[in-house]
């Protein structure tokens, strides 16, 4: 499928409806369903999100573009809604989780392996060994507090070992930090990796400040708590990626884009039916939203989007289990640490992080604690070593 | 196509959108036969194995077992504030009543809370009948046994409770109104049994089952009221009450026969 972003039309913005039964499509079945449609569940909720936050951002900063901005963002509203329903009920909020740190896996992963600015390559590896570590952390409640097995919703594609321990992912703020692309020089890809891990750490900052509180446990909302304050540091670091000195015409045009390339990336890779029609609607209807803002850049800043936008999509997304490449990345970098936007060896690191750290750890440390000796085995540690059969 | 995964083993042909078929081509009458269920590991031998071998590549970063999370949780349970507290009559005129005259000088908030718990528990369980019910009416042909007038009649009785419960806390001088902590714990309890009747997804049976852990609970719930009502000199309430667990007896006596002859029909063996 060849997409031009400047020529495609999608479907047009007056031509884009919904009713509320369309907004509560069937859920998928957490049981039968592929761990990769969950992850492009997962992810294309925080797209959208992500979209929706930066429009409303926007709005508030140009008068000007209000009118338009809300026109194109009742859509996203209900694209957001429709693909965030998708998840069913007997999903817990724990292997939802389960679920966000898988895709925070497997994408980051896709991104940093395809990305050609060695530098934001290198930062996109160092949050990714992080969030490893978060759905050993998570696998760990999950099984010692209901005896579930996280694999049951990764279903083999994600080792569940650690990995940067959470408890040394702490940093002061100042170290959060990063060098951005150069909007000039930078490659579409670069742009479109730095607007899609936003909208993932974003969405899964969110997510885990909401659920956080659903916990009665003490351990799950300490867990939540640490593991929400990481992702924090990973928005921090992200946003940080991207050029400031965009417009705000340039990076609504680069989240429409986005939308379009994630959402290419989404139907290319998807199998499950009523899921993958869900994806190419809207595709279409993302195509219908960027052909807006792209008539709103001429007649408003009378600037060509060319100047902003490539006319090609890269190469989608690699929705595939990344195992070998995390691995390797994990062998060589997880003692790295950061020095305001440098990379640096654990033995180089700021004293100010070191004593942010210390003073946050004071109390103990719930990651630590949760996986204390715990290692993944299939059905949990209740089964581990009690010689029960195996396979035939 | 990557990002998935072709089924390697499985006893049944299945295809993504239509039922499942046995060997000899019959269609499966189970509706949760469709599809394959990729929870498992079987599915994913390789997956597992790699998984176990990073297991053995990258080890915990902390000693400790499953007993170690209780450091943690230990001050907690050293430092908590109760759930909420138990009203007691709010005005002179409910603390003068003859129920609670009777009362003096015992634990009349036990009685309290327990009420309040039976009437959280009898509303939810009136509403749980009420979701089988719509449930039922649109797949009568998933459970024939189940008769609509039986389900009515339960919920008519579940609704019917609600009043007792109200009005023996109307006697004692208590406010009905208000959520006791056992309500609460009540509230808390059923609100999976809730996700399972209200999902469209779940069967008849599987709602069922839902409806038979209320009534369980139900059931001994009100064993344990009456018990206390009687101790506690409320022998008016407490025969009020017995005609309620007698009615509480029927439902679980036919919710366990229903979900017996489900079951076994599911299997072919009835």
């Amino acid at each position: 499928m060849a997409i031009n972003l400047l020529r495609d039309k999608g479907t047009p913005l007056d031509r884009q409806h919904f009713t509320w039964k369309d907004l509560v499509p069937k859920p998928i079945s957490k049981l039968n369903v592929d761990a990769f449609t969950r992850v492009r569940i997962i992810l294309m909720n925080g797209i959208e999100s992500e979209t929706n936050r930066f429009s409303h951002s926007c709005a508030r900063m140009n008068k000007e573009l209000q009118g338009y901005l809300a026109r194109v963002r009742r859509k996203e509203q209900h694209q957001q809604t429709i693909v965030n329903w998708l998840l069913p009920a007997d999903q817990s909020p724990l292997e939802t989780t389960i679920g966000y740190e898988q895709v925070a896996i497997e994408v980051t992963a896709a991104l940093a392996e395809a990305e050609p600015d060695p530098y934001i390559a290198q930062v996109l590896r160092f949050g990714l060994l992080e969030d490893f570590d978060h759905l050993y952390r998570y696998s760990a409640l999950l099984d010692r507090l209901q005896g579930i097995d996280a694999n049951t919703i990764t279903q083999g594609y994600t080792d569940i070992v650690p990995g940067r321990p959470t408890v040394d992912e702490h940093r002061d703020p100042l170290d959060d930090l990063r060098e951005h692309y150069d909007k000039r020089k930078a490659a579409p890809l670069t742009k479109l990796h730095a607007y899609t891990i936003l909208a993932g750490e974003h969405q899964t900052h969110d997510y885990y400040m909401h659920y956080g509180p659903w916990f009665a446990d003490p351990l799950a909302r300490q867990l939540y708590a640490e593991i929400a304050s990481i992702e924090e540091q990973h928005v921090t670091q992200y946003e940080s990626i991207i050029d400031p000195t965009e417009s705000w015409m340039e990076k609504w045009l680069l989240h429409e884009a986005n939308e379009v390339y994630n959402y290419y990336s989404c139907v290319e890779y998807e199998d499950h039916p009523q899921v993958k029609a869900i994806w190419e609607r809207f595709l279409d209807y993302e195509l219908g939203h960027l052909q807006f803002a792209i008539d709103v850049c001429k007649h408003v800043e009378r600037r060509d989007p060319a100047e902003y936008l490539p006319e090609r999509l890269p190469d989608p997304i690699a929705y595939q289990s990344h195992r070998e490449y995390v691995r390797q990345v994990l062998r060589d970098e997880v003692d790295l640490r950061a020095d305001g936007t440098r990379f640096v060896n654990k033995t180089q690191e700021p004293e100010r992080s070191l004593n942010y750290r210390r003073q946050m750890n004071v109390d103990g440390s719930p990651s630590e604690i949760v996986a204390a000796g715990w290692r993944w085995s299939p059905g949990g540690e209740l089964v581990a070593g009690q010689g029960f059969k195996e396979a035939a | 196509m990557t990002g998935s995964r072709k089924n390697n083993l499985n006893m049944f042909l299945t295809s993504a959108e239509g039922p499942a078929v046995d060997r000899k081509g019959g269609i499966m009458k189970s509706p949760q036969s469709m599809g394959t269920n990729r929870s498992g590991i079987d599915l994913s031998p390789q997956g597992a194995e790699e998984m176990t071998k990073a297991v053995q590549e990258f080890p915990p970063s902390s000693e400790g077992n499953a007993h170690t999370l209780t450091q943690l949780r230990a001050p907690y349970l050293d430092e908590a504030d109760p759930i909420g507290s138990i009203p007691l009559p709010g005005t002179i005129k409910g603390a003068a009543k003859s129920g609670m005259q009777k009362l003096m000088g015992r634990h009349a908030e036990v009685l309290i809370d327990k009420l309040g718990g039976r009437l959280a528990f009898e509303r939810t369980g009136t509403r749980l009948y009420d979701a089988l019910i719509g449930k039922f009416l649109s797949r009568k042909d998933e459970a024939t046994m189940l008769s609509i007038d039986e389900l009515q009649r339960f919920r008519a009785e579940e609704a019917a409770h609600i009043g007792l419960c109200w009005d023996a806390l109307r006697e004692l001088g208590a406010d009905p109104n208000c959520v006791t902590p056992m309500a609460d714990t009540n509230a808390v309890a059923s609100i999976g049994l809730m996700q399972i009747i209200a999902d469209p997804r779940m069967t008849v049976a599987q709602s069922l089952h839902a409806i038979h852990v209320a009534e369980l609970a139900d059931n001994d719930g009100w064993q344990l009221l009456i018990k206390l009502a009687r101790e506690m000199g409320q022998e008016d309430i407490a025969g009020r009450f017995q005609t309620a667990l007698e009615e509480e007896d029927c439902h679980l006596a036919a919710v366990r026969t229903w979900i017996e002859h489900i079951c076994l029909d599911a299997a072919g063996v009835r």
